[in-house]
């Protein structure tokens, strides 16, 4: 690991403001995805601001009717908030099917959101990525691509957004607010927060230099049979190959998010409408211009198939 | 082994001496003006910590990249907690802060200011172990031992997380209060890989401590 400076912050906008003062700062939350990559060099800040003592680790109703979930709240408080467990039960499952037990102790909220990507050429060091490296190519494409993206994807870059959490936030409609050094403050909705790669993949969120995660907003709830169904290669402890996140209602409405097959939770609001004709219409929609690669072109079937399954489950 | 005696060398001080020794000699076939040259180019940035460690109170300036575990294992000598991968996938470096269970590999030393760390030697002692502990070694829960110190923190949080009401990948229901079954204990134990393979045995010294809790 590289040497870096440390400080602790008391407030929202004084971390944002050390940010501003040092070029190439990283807050640093529960610390579980940042410090594992400057253990491998991936991430070298020069400068460490600690916000894990700045409060905002509650969970709050709005006045209307709305979850307000603090930026340092940690995944396993989430998960078992009472509401959350009652009105946003997708989310619950989502978070609990990340990770594991010592590791949604510490993962944050905020943390968890901006996690990077689990490309395997990303974590070499020794190999070619445009996002570790920018313009220094891309060894995945023509490599060991099984787990990599499908759609949304770009000639630089074919990497996932890896998480849980956000795939079941993307289908509650969730905003992302921030604040920066001035204490200037913004609400970022969820389905325009992650960038696609296009030729700038190391580039991942349109959050800007310094700007603080300060909560993620959820609308009143809407009802429905939640489910968070998550394929992976073990049946605990492993990220997605594809996960749907989904909320069904009576009528065979719904909402369809699915991780694990873009640079972002993959949802197409304009695809929902055929929910209701199964999901081979519906998936195959939701999948229109997907650019897999030889290795990964079974996540359409996965996709299809596993989509397939959670209709059949919110049925009965 | 006794750890405790300050005059004998450890195999791991050993190692590093040889390595100095090393270092130096290849430094003295290097020309004068070049050996006085080489120093450290980036200064060490060091910082302060406090915070508790087995009930006593413990204080540390050091490296601002020391881990908890690192500070556990070489500032404080609690060598029982151990480093298995160092990147948050094998949970043998499991402690508990505040009572949670965490991966001490994962986090700075410095971010635990003000906590409260309780080891596998925070747990039991050999003449009065814990029940956990107990349990484990009525049932065989290991075969080399190294991941054990993590499984037993981590087991200990696993009953105290059910109690709590805090639901798990596995449970049926969200809104009923979990039960300590065998399916929900390896689940929420998946964060605890043992490479001997003694997962049954550990669930079921889990389930043992589980039924006399309740
Ligand atoms: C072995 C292993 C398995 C895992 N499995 C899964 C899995 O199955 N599913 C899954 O979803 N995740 C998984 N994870 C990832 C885990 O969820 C993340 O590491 C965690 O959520 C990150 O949260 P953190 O608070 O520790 O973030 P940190 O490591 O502290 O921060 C991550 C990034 O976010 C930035 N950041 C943090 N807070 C803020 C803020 N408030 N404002 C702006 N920037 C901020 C940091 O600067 C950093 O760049 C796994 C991780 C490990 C190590
Ligand atoms: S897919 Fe993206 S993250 Fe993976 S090697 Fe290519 S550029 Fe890097």
């Amino acid at each position: 690991m590289k040497t870096f400076t440390y400080e602790r912050v008391n407030t929202p906008v004084e971390a944002a403001a050390a940010a501003a003062r040092t070029p190439g700062a990283k807050f640093l939350a529960g610390g579980t995805n940042l410090l594992d990559l400057m253990k491998l060099e991936i991430e070298a800040p020069p400068h460490i601001i600690d916000i894990g003592k700045i409060g905002l680790d509650k969970i709050e109703s709005t006045p209307a009717g709305g979850l307000l979930i603090g930026a340092l709240v940690n995944n396993t408080d989430l998960a078992a908030h009472s509401i959350v467990r009652r009105d946003y039960g997708l989310l619950s499952r989502a978070l609990l099917a990340g990770a594991s037990g010592q590791l949604r102790n510490k993962a944050t909220t905020a943390g968890n959101l901006l996690q990077r990507t689990r490309c395997p050429y990303f974590y070499d060091t020794n190999q070619l990525c445009n996002k570790r490296v920018p313009g220094s190519g891309c060894a995945a494409i023509a490599g060991f691509s099984r787990q990599l993206g499908i759609i949304g994807t770009s000639n630089a870059c074919i990497a996932t957004y890896p998480g849980d959490m956000a795939v079941a936030m993307r289908a509650l409609d969730a905003t992302v607010e921030t604040v920066n050094a001035k204490g200037a403050k913004r609400a970022l909705s969820l389905d325009r927060f992650y960038r696609l790669p296009g030729q700038t993949p190391h580039l991942e969120t349109i959050l800007e230099k310094n700007e603080l995660i300060t909560a993620v907003l959820l609308p009143p709830p809407v009802g429905g049979v939640h489910i968070y169904h998550k394929v992976r290669d073990r049946a605990s402890y492993a990220f997605a190959l594809v996960s749907v996140a989904a909320i069904i209602q009576k009528n065979g409405s719904g909402r369809v998010a699915v991780g694990g097959i873009a640079p972002r939770p993959w949802r197409v609001e304009g695809a929902e409408s055929l929910l209701p004709s199964g999901a081979k219409a519906f998936a195959a929609q939701l999948l229109t211009g997907a650019r897999p690669t030889k290795e990964n072109e079974y996540k359409l079937a996965l996709v299809e198939r596993t989509v397939a399954a959670v209709l059949n489950e919110a049925n009965h | 082994m006794d750890e405790s005696n300050e005059s004998t060398i450890t195999r791991r001080e050993m190692i590093a001496a040889t390595t100095t020794a090393v270092t130096a000699l290849a430094f003295s076939g290097m020309t004068g003006v070049q050996a006085t040259s080489i120093q450290h180019t980036v200064p060490l940035s060091l910082a302060q910590v406090s915070f508790t460690v087995n009930g006593r109170a413990q204080s540390l300036n050091m490296d601002t990249r020391t881990t908890l575990l690192d500070a556990l294992r070489e500032h404080l000598q609690f060598t029982g907690t151990k480093k298995g991968c160092d990147h948050g996938q094998c949970g043998a470096c499991t402690v508990l802060v505040n009572g949670r269970r965490i991966n001490s590999c994962l986090s700075l030393a410095l971010q635990h200011q003000g906590d409260t760390i309780t080891t596998i030697e925070g747990l039991g002692t050999p003449d009065k172990l814990h029940p956990m502990q107990a349990a484990f070694v009525k049932h065989d829960g290991y075969q080399c031992g190294y991941c054990t110190p993590g499984q037993i923190c981590s087991a200990v949080a696993v009953l105290n997380e059910i109690k709590a009401g805090i639901p798990s990948h596995v449970s049926a229901s969200l809104l009923e209060k979990p039960v300590a079954t065998n399916m929900e204990l390896r689940e929420r134990m998946s964060g605890n890989i043992c490479r001997c393979g003694a997962y049954s045995n550990i669930a079921e010294a889990m389930s043992e401590v589980a039924q006399k809790q309740a």
